[in-house]
């Protein structure tokens, strides 16, 4: 599974966007385990001034573009950041969680970068923040999200391939520390 | 309501969610295609729904299937709408939809302009915040301009989170409207300090992404920054800083020097890895922008290594890879510190990881040197054989040859070794380099003279192979070379000591089955081979060899007089004959050699690539006038058979020499001499006479350099390139002990740069000398050839439009457009009473100061101004000499040219304009306190009176001539309507019109939703007073609906969202949803507002009949006549058509009527006889045939609907009846 994150620098028709994930995953999944995490810029991101620049957690890659006026290594340091940040506000991510929650993986993402560019690099404040948005969120729903929220429950009950019950432990991400940023 | 409340939830409860949706598509995986259709079909049932809950989850299942790659385009105006919810949840999904899916070109995207002003001044901060995030996503110009002064409040806010975004996206609105930069950039600049460290990063971010592009003027930010990096903990926000400073170093030198003590610092000190590669990086920046000659230069460069070569040693491969580009960047300037290490730039090619290999590759490039050409080859060799998958083998392959062939083959010594390196090339397998290589043959064996005799031995041997290399079914790939060797081979047979065999080689069946072009190519040069076989065995007398020769060729080219290949076939049979001819004159024992040979004679010159286009024009000479009349198509054609010639042949053919007379010649020579003396890309001719190349007019003039030759070199047997290797170290070796003997007497002379032009200079670096005799033969470049390379500049650059000095002072006229009367409205209108409180605590003096007494509290107010002014000028005056003196603690050097703004005018505009904008700024107080007042019968009116009839006059008199200022960019599109005469045609027609107001407007309809058309209404203001709260409203019919805000009745107006201040037009968009557009519609409306002057205010009303003609539903759509054939023939149409007496207009005129008022196209027009084309929103076909008479005009029609076509054709009747 690959969940890429292309940055919103460069809007295309959805076709070049498919044709840009395959391609970048096709690039990605095939790199060894102790290669470096950039990859230089071919037509398809933009040219040669952009690069991408991945990590890879457990069965996921994050990936992003990026050109030459941000700093690679701070890029690197920026995916571990969103990783922890998700591993927070997903309270132990997996996989599926990602999968299945799309838009808060957006909303969060819309935290940290807006536009293409780096808005807020500390994850307690961009935690801070998100937490802020949900409880607004379960305000505004109330007692009329009561029952929406039941019934999802219910759903998730019936169904047996939901999230929690498989709860596949080897892909929840690991998430090392890295000592070099702030 | 309750009821409907709970009646949505429920409705929602058995909705698909969005986990629902990823469930069932995790389901599906067999028929996804189909599953997602279906899914779709639901959301368009449920976005057709009321309940705003339902719409949101429809756009947020959208949302995913736009990710999966489904284009949602169609629910643009829904997403509109999720958008415009109240709700915070439902807005942030309809913004996350926006963001993924407008684009310019949406065009709904206009309606959302006043949505996101609402949202942008919300008293939420989350609805703020997704405002902005949604918004710098699919910002256009339009949104740029039209809200850059929203974004711009926004900067100051009280809250950090909306501050920070605020900043961020201001980039985006620059590089959409570029206008804005300079009146935005001072408040900017001032969030460079703001107190929250998140906000004073946005700014870095944004700072540093306009100065990377225009580095030159954000120079006089250098000492902010400075202090900034010097102060700042934030590693963020120090590798942007230092990122800056690598982009402006390069601009002032004195910048670099003041840099390189703090940064040597930060590399000692930092342990962050990215912070300490960023520093490293802006050293090396520095270091190449100074000039040499600094004292501590050697100690930096050498520190900068060292780190690098710690990061290239480091177990991360990440650090590895960046150490390696960094490396490649201090390799330019200063080769000598990188060649050192280049035992671990080799050890870099062993890794596994491809990227690293590559950087390596780059890295070798820049090291080689005479001295370790041959060992750097060696080693890519082995890797060539080992490297695993084409892609990097092919890599290797193409560095290997630029490596060797760069700078003119600069660092080659030996041309033997190199042939043979380029044969050894050729036994890889499958790559896709073969031209490269033959190519690489070509050159050496046209340009370096002395190696043909040994280059054309190797290729008679290729030649031999070929079967080995031609096996390779690759078909574009080695068989290449060949090419090559066919034609060296052929052009240089005089070298050739097997030519018999060769020519049998390639006379070989097999080679039929090469690619067309190659054959070609064998076939001509075997010709060439032929004569020069002819000639030797005639000149030894051997007849009856020569006549077996030619028997040979009689017998073999018929198998190329069969190809397909038309060029092969063609220079074949025409061959065949020839030699026939050859063959009946041997019979007869005539000599023919000598006439054969004619055929090929004459040398061969090397031109440059760029000759053709240096070649300049001479005066007066017009290349585009025609030297003879164009002539008749029949004559055109001879002159095709040239280009039947392939390509590549062309360029090898002979280049005969035109006839010139001596004397001519001769002036021509001194000239270029002359010439070449001036040009630095030629290498002068030595001193002393060397040996020429006569035997042909032309060709002494190529100007060629001798190498002194010492040890001629033979070697035996079947070259290798490491036999070369060898004898390249022994010789050296030896040349070595020779020199050591003269070394006490000869001194050094010390080099400067490399030439890299074509300086194959005799006294090289190492003082190696070449093992061969070699000239390098220089391309041709015609005379007077103009030596500067064109600057391939790209006018579209986008970010060339931000190239704007900043540091001028802000001219009146530069202030954000659409400011005023927009800006009053967004304070004053009742849903964004919060934006205003917000403003006002944000200068708490004031807030107190309401207050006290009035008098006071003015003369106050007038006083800061003052000193705002005051401080801002000598800020003003500060500025260009602040940085000069900023820089100037450095060792002086010389002064640079920094544009100093006369500070005595500039000052005073700036004042000027600032003063301007207190007075506005008061003058919007005024207004609220006012209204506030008003509302709470405050006691203090009477003070209010006071101060206003003071400052009345002065006020009037400013307020009048801003407004003249402000208009022209309030109002583009409109401005003409309000003051200019009208132009010929306006789309806008009346609506209403009373004493105070006059409406116009245009009805457009909607490409996007077949069953919408957006009224754009023009209101004007007549009167003095000032127009506020107006709201418009119609009466809906059956089959015409005004779109309304959600949740609001059938029976509420939808208020315009601006005021208008006396004499002021704008312009408001209302869409309508209409079912039904055959027929004409007529809607009763009113508008309601208040009238507001010195007297008091009123409530006015302003009935209108908005009259939907058929025509405004009809979308100008070009035709294509085949087209337009095919639907008159399909026969679905009915046809109708009218007739008009009494047109007086030109045809043309007429056209232009139909076109512009009925929306048509015109598809084909025959004198007084024409066919338009037209498309209405729901997809009729609309046909016209417009015929002119002497004084009538008659019109057919063809429509899929009769009713539209008859009403259609009406509404043209009443047009041009008023003609």
């Amino acid at each position: 599974k690959c969940n890429t994150n292309t940055q919103s620098e460069w809007k295309k028709s959805e076709d070049t966007q498919q044709q840009i994930i395959r391609e970048t995953f096709h690039l990605v999944s095939k790199r060894d385990e102790n290669v470096c995490n950039f990859l230089e810029g071919g037509l398809l991101i933009g040219g040669s001034d952009n690069k991408l620049i991945y990590r890879h957690y457990a069965t996921l890659y994050f990936v992003f573009c990026v050109d030459s006026s941000e700093s690679e290594l701070g890029i690197l340091d920026l995916i571990q950041v969103f990783v922890e940040t998700l591993d927070k506000c997903f309270e132990n991510v997996c996989e599926l969680d990602l999968i299945f929650h799309v838009d808060k993986v957006h909303n969060i993402l819309a935290e940290m970068v807006m536009g293409g560019m780096v808005l807020e690099t500390n994850m307690n404040e961009i935690v801070t923040q998100i937490d802020a948005q949900n409880k607004l969120e379960k305000s505004e729903a109330g007692l009329a999200g009561a029952p929406a929220r039941a019934v999802s429950a219910v759903k998730n009950m019936n169904l047996p391939e939901i999230p929690r019950n498989i709860n596949i432990g080897d892909i929840s991400i690991k998430v090392p520390n890295l000592p070099t940023f702030k | 309501m309750a009821l409907k409340m709970v009646k949505g939830s429920i409705d929602r409860m058995f909705d698909k969610n969005l986990q629902d949706l990823v469930r069932g598509i995790r389901n599906h995986k067999e028929d996804e295609a189909k599953y997602i259709s279906q899914c779709i079909d639901e959301i368009k049932q449920e976005l057709k729904q009321d309940n705003i809950a339902v719409k949101a989850n429809a756009v947020c299942k959208l949302t995913y299937l736009q990710m999966l790659g489904y284009d949602i385009s169609w629910a643009a105006f829904n997403i509109i709408e999720v958008m415009s919810a109240s709700k915070f949840t439902f807005k942030r999904i309809g913004y996350l939809a926006a963001s993924q899916c407008f684009h310019e070109g949406t065009d709904v995207i206009m309606l959302t302009t006043n949505q996101i002003r609402k949202d942008l001044s919300s008293p939420n901060q989350y609805d703020t915040g997704v405002a902005l995030t949604g918004l710098s996503c699919f910002v256009t110009p339009d949104l740029a301009r039209d809200l850059a002064n929203d974004i711009m409040t926004l900067m100051s806010h009280t809250k950090p989170y909306i501050r920070k975004k605020a900043v961020l996206i201001m980039y985006k609105v620059f590089l959409k409207y570029p206008e804005s930069l300079r009146p935005a950039f001072p408040r900017l600049k001032e969030k460079l300090e703001d107190p929250d460290p998140g906000v004073q990063s946005a700014a870095v971010n944004v700072i540093c992404e306009l100065a990377r592009r225009n580095p030159k003027n954000y120079l006089s930010l250098a000492p902010l920054f400075f202090k900034l990096m010097t102060s700042s903990t934030n590693n963020w926000v120090l590798i942007k800083i230092i990122k800056l400073f690598g982009a402006l170093t390069p601009l002032e030198p004195r910048l670099g020097k003041k840099l390189i003590e703090p940064l040597t610092n930060l590399i000692h000190s930092t342990s962050a890895m990215s912070l300490l590669y960023e520093c490293v990086n802006t050293v090396i920046a520095v270091l190449i922008s100074l000039s040499s000659g600094m004292p501590n230069h050697s100690a930096s460069i050498q520190l900068c290594v060292q780190k690098l070569r710690i990061l290239i040693e480091d177990s991360d491969q990440n650090l590895k890879y960046l150490g390696l580009l960094a490396m490649s960047k201090i390799l330019k300037t200063h080769p000598k510190s990188v060649q050192s290490h280049k035992d671990l730039i080799l050890q870099c090619l062993d890794d596994k990881d491809e990227s690293i290999r590559l950087r390596a590759l780059d890295l070798l490039y820049g090291m080689v040197s005479k001295k370790n050409l041959m060992e750097i080859v060696k080693k890519l060799m082995i890797h060539v054989d080992k490297a695993e998958g084409t892609t990097y083998r092919d890599e290797l392959l193409t560095k290997i040859i630029d490596i060797c062939s760069q700078s003119n083959y600069q660092y080659i010594t030996n041309f033997e070794w190199y042939i043979s390196i380029l044969v050894e090339l050729t036994r890889l397998e499958g790559t896709r380099h073969g031209h490269l290589i033959a190519a690489q043959m070509l050159d050496v064996a046209i340009r370096v003279k002395a190696i043909r005799k040994f280059a054309v031995s190797q290729m008679a041997m290729l030649l031999d192979n070929a079967h080995l290399i031609a096996s390779n079914t690759q078909r574009n790939g080695i068989c290449e070379v060949l090419y090559a060797a066919a034609w060296i081979c052929g052009e240089f047979s005089e070298h050739l000591e097997e030519a018999n065999q060769t020519l049998e080689a390639m006379l070989r069946p097999k080679v039929t089955t090469l690619p067309g072009h190659i054959q070609a190519v064998y076939v001509q040069n075997m010709v060439k081979l032929y004569a020069s076989i002819l000639q030797q065995k005639e000149q030894a007398g051997e007849k009856e060899a020569a006549q077996e020769i030619t028997q040979l060729m009689i017998e073999r080219l018929p198998q190329f007089v069969q190809s397909a290949d038309l060029e092969v076939q063609e220079r074949a049979s025409c061959i065949l004959q020839l030699i026939k001819y050859i063959q009946k004159l041997q019979v007869k024992e005539v000599p023919v050699a000598e006439e054969v040979i004619a055929l090929f004679a004459g040398e061969l010159n090397p031109v440059a690539p760029k000759a053709q286009k240096k070649v300049p024009v001479p005066e007066g000479l017009d290349l585009d006038a025609w030297i003879n009349e164009p002539p008749s198509d029949s004559e055109s054609e001879d002159e095709k058979p040239k280009t039947i010639f392939h390509e590549e042949e062309q360029r090898h053919s002979r280049h005969r020499q035109p006839e010139i007379d001596e004397e001519e010649l001769a002036r021509r020579r001194e000239a270029r001499k002359q010439e070449q003396a001036n040009n630095p890309f030629y290498i002068k001719s030595s001193p002393s006479p060397q040996k020429r190349y006569q035997d042909t007019p032309g060709v002494e003039h190529i100007p060629v350099v001798q190498i002194d030759l010492s040890v001629p070199l033979k070697v035996p047997g079947m070259p290798m390139s490491d036999q070369y290797v060898k004898l390249e170290e022994e010789r050296r070796h030896k040349q070595k002990l020779e020199k050591d003997k003269k070394k006490k007497k000869q001194k050094k002379e010390k080099r400067g740069k490399h030439h890299r032009h074509n300086s194959l200079h005799t006294e090289s670096e190492e003082d190696i000398a070449p093992a061969h005799h070699v000239d390098i033969i220089t391309e041709e470049m015609p005379e007077n050839a103009l030596p500067s390379d064109e600057d391939d500049k790209d006018p579209n650059d986008p970010y060339k439009a931000l190239d704007i000095d900043l540091d001028k002072p802000l001219a009146d006229s530069e202030k954000l457009p659409v400011q005023r009367h927009r800006n009053v409205e967004t304070l004053k209108s009742p849903d964004s009473e919060v934006p205003l409180v917000e403003k006002k605590s944000k200068k708490p003096k004031k807030k107190e100061k309401k207050h006290k007494d009035k008098e006071r509290d003015k003369g106050k107010k007038k006083e800061k101004e003052k000193k705002v002014v005051e401080e801002e000028e000598e800020e003003e005056e500060k500025k260009g000499e602040d940085l000069d003196f900023w820089l100037s603690t450095a060792p002086p050097t010389a002064p640079t040219p920094q544009a100093q703004s006369e500070p005595g005018t500039g000052t005073a505009v700036v004042a000027e304009s600032q003063e301007v904008k207190k007075e506005e700024r008061e003058e919007q107080d005024e207004e609220e306190e006012d209204e506030g007042k008003k509302s709470s019968k405050h006691k203090k009116k009477k003070h209010k009176k006071e101060k206003e009839e003071k400052s009345k006059d002065k006020k009037k008199s400013k307020k009048k001539s801003h407004h003249s200022e402000e208009e022209p960019p309030v109002s583009v599109q409109n401005g003409t309507l309000e003051d200019e005469p009208l132009p010929p045609m306006s789309s806008y027609r009346l609506l209403a019109e009373n004493p105070y107001i006059k409406m116009t407007y245009d009805i457009q309809g909607n490409l996007q939703n077949d069953s919408q058309v957006t009224v754009s209404v023009i209101f004007e203001n007549k009167s003095t007073s000032f127009l506020k709260s107006m709201e418009l409203n119609v009466l809906d019919s059956l089959n015409t609906k005004m779109l309304r805000p959600e949740g609001s009745s059938v029976h509420d107006g939808i208020p315009v969202p601006f005021q208008l201040p006396p004499g002021i037009s704008n312009e408001a968009q209302f869409v309508f949803t209409l079912q039904s557009i055959v027929m004409a519609q007529k809607l009763k409306g009113t508008l309601s507002f208040i009238v507001k002057n010195d007297e008091g205010s009123t409530h006015e009303k302003l009935d209108f009949k908005l009259h939907f003609s058929c025509a405004s539903y009809l979308i100008t759509t070009p035709c294509y006549s085949d087209a337009f054939a095919k639907l008159l023939e399909s026969g679905d149409l009915h046809m109708s058509s009218i007739k008009v007496d009494g047109i007086s207009i030109s045809f043309q005129h007429l056209l232009a009527k139909i076109c512009f008022h009925h929306h048509f196209s015109v598809v084909e027009r025959v004198d007084s006889c024409a066919s338009m084309y037209s498309r209405s929103i729901q997809g009729h076909h609309v046909c016209l045939l417009v015929k002119k008479g002497e004084n009538s005009v008659s019109i057919d029609g063809k429509c899929n609907d009769s009713t539209l076509l008859s009403n259609l054709l009406d509404e043209m009747k009443e047009t041009l009846s008023k003609c």
